[in-house]
């Protein structure tokens, strides 16, 4: 952690829960003590464009944005915006990435293509290089919304938050109705990332 | 003191409560809009939507008058429709705290301009505060009513977009009651006639040099001495970017921008050996200083067009040769592959895409305005030719239209949403009855303020605080302006709608289509059966791909040894607009198997 300070991007498409995943860790870090800031763009941005948000937490945090090239962990909720914003990552970063493609006009109009194979694009990263399957875990459990609970699950994991925090973030940030099956959501992405991590 | 996390917006409204805010007003517009959202969730203010920024100001200016703490917020480009009123309010002075938020767009997120409002508080010599994150936006606004209380101006607060929607921790305190005065009549004061105004002008002369002698020595015009090899002098957001980047330098950080501290600054200047500005688009501060006889180095360094960040300030210190060459990871984006834009495009099912397309069919001069429909002005739709301010459509229609000789050429048409008409179209589409112009209006009423995230206005009746109100009859308002031909449409027929557009296309007369159906977003439609293509009977001619719902695909291997278009059944708003454009009925709703 440079000068104290974690910096975690967290991008996807409008309508993924980009912003409410933002919320949920940005809660989380404050109620463990740290100073925050989260900064995202809303307005246009909604309307099926990309959507980003920085948090950053440590001792003492300035920038809102996170500078380029010091991004700790990307969270990418779509596997095209992992490409786009893999460059702001710092050298030792980590990218987790939902397996999932949400395919643009200029794609499905036949304008442009969707990128075949990410992953090798990322060979370089090696094992800071996650690719997590929240979009058909989400698809199981009947609720696509669950899709970024699942990430922050395995996010959780690689984080320096207490499980206490999170547990009484994603309860203050949730609906009661939705707690349960969301804290069901974010053990099965916890796990995701230990079942990996235990491979290598 | 409880902590919670809050953007700059919610910290606004909570400084509003805390002060004893009673009467809030705004008209909503990106990025300030939840500013008021936020504080009409206290019961203990008044807070209403207005129809334009004008009449917010103006509202919140009479609680001031009435002796009330008040408080009115606007995105940037909306203080240009208030400031017919502030200017002059500059002059009367208050009764009780008066504060303007503006919330500025620089890199135009959401905007058509990126103007740098910190120049209305110098063309109105009022006192002007710059928040650099959460906490200040909360603080800035109790200080504000109590410095506009004590000194007798209105007080601008002007917050950008990262302040805006940042996050950050702010300490909550207790509402504090300010109960009103009470309108005390005093026309040499309110009644702004020439006799009086004259009386006026001298006194907010002398308000800015008492406004100046508070700026030398409030503690949030603040120096942090560091190494005295360079003094950067900053506010707002800029400040964040600078200490980011250079933590080591000295700094003056000006809460407040307008007045400036000349003494202070002076003082900060004799200790350092150079001067660096960092502010965000215009060199307001730079000017100022060199006014004072200042050497300052800024816009040599930082671009003057669109949004700082941490890089652009790092860049722009490293071209002044006070960053060492810092080693930064390689960028990976080198060896990564193109990738496509999402550029933001209209819902499936939008009422807006039918009548956009049957507009572009036309192929005449259609004026446009500002909403979600600005959007039809791009591909593969394009069927809007103009975007300039809020209720420009009309007016601009007007001009090309008494311009153009009249027999030779065809109606303009102007595309004007419902929140927008209500903000400005209602004078300009007068003058076009008036003036006797032809001009085709097409009003969408899709029934809410859409593009800021969905906003109650007259047209819906209902108040921000949620209460029933009067609805307007956006009908009969049309007649009552002296339109005769004001038709509806049901945007979702696509014939009707042609036929509609057609006939009052050829007619002499000037006239007002009025679409019926709302935002998908409101979630009054019901959803029906998706539709779904007859891969056997799609020629793959593409037509319906030019509606540009995002339901619709290309499926380039989807026919035998052809390609055909496809429908997402999941994002299928079953509106039927694509059935309707094939011309081989390949689109019917239901499976196709």
């Amino acid at each position: 952690m440079r000068r104290g300070v974690q910096n975690i991007l967290i991008a996807g498409v409008g309508g993924q829960g980009v912003l409410l995943a933002s919320e949920i860790i940005a809660e989380a870090a404050l109620m463990s003590g740290f100073q925050v800031k989260k900064s995202e763009i809303h307005g246009m941005a909604q309307r099926g464009g990309v959507v980003t948000s920085h948090v950053r937490y440590g001792e003492r945090v300035y920038s809102p944005l996170i500078p380029v090239g010091e991004v700790d962990m990307i969270l990418a909720f779509e596997e095209a915006e992992a490409l786009r914003w893999a460059a702001t990552l710092d050298e030792e970063g980590i990218l987790i990435v939902n397996r999932q493609r949400i395919l643009p006009p200029l794609v499905t109009l036949g304008l442009a293509d969707y990128p075949h194979d990410i992953s090798s694009a990322f060979s370089s990263l090696e094992d800071r290089y996650m690719e997590v399957e929240a979009f058909s875990l989400a698809q199981e459990m009947g609720d696509l919304r669950l899709v970024n609970t699942i990430m922050l699950g395995a996010a959780s994991v690689l984080l320096r938050i207490p499980l206490a925090s999170w547990n009484r973030s994603l309860r203050e940030k949730l609906p009661e109705s939705l707690l349960d099956l969301n804290r069901a959501a974010f053990e099965k992405g916890r796990h995701l990332v230990t079942a990996k991590t235990k491979q290598t | 003191m409880k902590r919670v996390l809050l953007s700059g917006n919610e910290a606004v409204a909570r400084g509003a409560y805390e002060a004893g805010v009673r009467v809030a007003a705004a008209y909503p517009g990106t990025p300030s809009t939840e500013i008021l959202e936020s504080i009409a969730q206290y019961p203990e203010i008044y807070a209403e939507w207005s129809p334009n920024e004008k009449v917010a100001f103006d509202v919140a200016a009479g609680s001031s008058m009435a002796g009330a703490r008040s408080l009115v917020a606007m995105k940037h480009v909306g203080a240009n429709v208030a400031a017919d009123s502030l200017l002059t309010l500059s002059y009367t002075g208050l009764h009780g705290g008066l504060v303007l938020v503006s919330a500025d767009d620089p890199g135009m997120h959401s905007s058509q301009n990126e103007q740098d409002n910190r120049y209305y508080a110098k063309f109105a010599q009022i006192l002007m505060l710059e928040p650099a994150d959460s906490q200040e936006a909360k603080d800035y606004t109790l200080l504000g009513l109590e410095l506009s209380e004590r000194f007798d101006t209105p007080v601008l607060l002007r917050l950008t977009t990262r302040v805006s929607h940042s996050k950050g921790p702010v300490s909550l305190g207790k509402r504090k009651e300010y109960l009103p005065g009470g309108f005390i009549k005093d026309p040499p004061k309110w009644v702004m006639v020439p006799g009086y105004a004259r009386a006026r002008h001298p006194i907010v002369l002398k308000r800015v040099e008492r406004l100046q002698r508070y700026a030398e020595r409030t503690r949030i015009n603040r120096i942090e001495w560091g190494n005295r090899e360079v003094g950067i002098i900053t506010s707002g957001i800029s400040y964040q970017y600078a200490k980011e980047t250079l933590p080591s330098a000295s700094f003056l950080k000006l809460g407040i921008s307008y007045p400036l501290p000349s003494k202070l600054i002076s003082h900060f200047a004799s200790q350092v050996k150079r001067i660096v500005v960092v502010e965000e688009l215009e060199p307001f501060l730079e000017e100022q200083l060199r006014g004072l006889g200042i050497s300052a180095e800024g816009k040599q360094l930082f671009p003057r067009i669109g949004e700082l960040n941490p890089e652009l300030v790092e860049k722009g210190l490293r071209r002044a040769g006070l960053l060492a060459l810092k080693r930064r990871p390689q960028p990976r984006g080198k060896d990564l592959p193109p990738l496509f834009s999402r550029p933001p495009v209209l819902c499936p099912g939008c009422p807006h895409m039918g009548i956009m397309l049957a507009l572009r069919e036309l192929k005449i001069i259609a004026t446009g305005d500002i909403g979600c429909y600005t959007l039809a002005a791009l591909p593969p739709m394009q069927a809007i030719d103009t975007c300039i301010a809020m209720g420009s459509s009309i007016g601009n229609a007007l001009g090309i239209e008494k311009a153009l000789p009249g027999e030779s050429s065809s109606k303009i048409a102007a595309v004007i949403g419902d929140s927008t008409f209500i903000h400005s179209g209602i004078p300009a589409l007068l003058d076009v009855a008036y003036n006797r112009g032809r001009v085709m209006v097409i009003l969408l009423d899709n029934r809410t303020t859409a593009m800021t995230g969905g906003q109650d206005h007259p047209g819906t009746g209902i108040t921000l605080k949620g209460e029933e109100s009067h609805k307007l009859d956006l009908f009969r308002l049309c007649q009552a302006l002296g339109i005769e031909s004001v038709r509806e449409v049901d945007p979702y027929n696509l014939q009707k709608t042609r036929a509609v557009l057609q006939e009052e296309l050829d007619s002499p007369l000037p006239s007002v289509i009025i679409t019926n159906r709302p935002c998908i977003l409101l979630g009054m439609g019901k959803k029906g059966i998706a539709y779904s293509v007859d891969a056997g009977k799609c020629i793959g001619c593409r037509l319906c791909l030019q509606l540009g719902c995002p339901a619709l695909h290309w499926e380039p291997n989807g026919g035998r040894g052809k390609g055909v278009a496809g429908i997402d059944a999941l994002s299928c708003y079953t509106c039927g607009l694509c059935a309707q454009l094939c011309k081989h009925e390949a689109i019917r709703q239901g499976d196709e198997a």
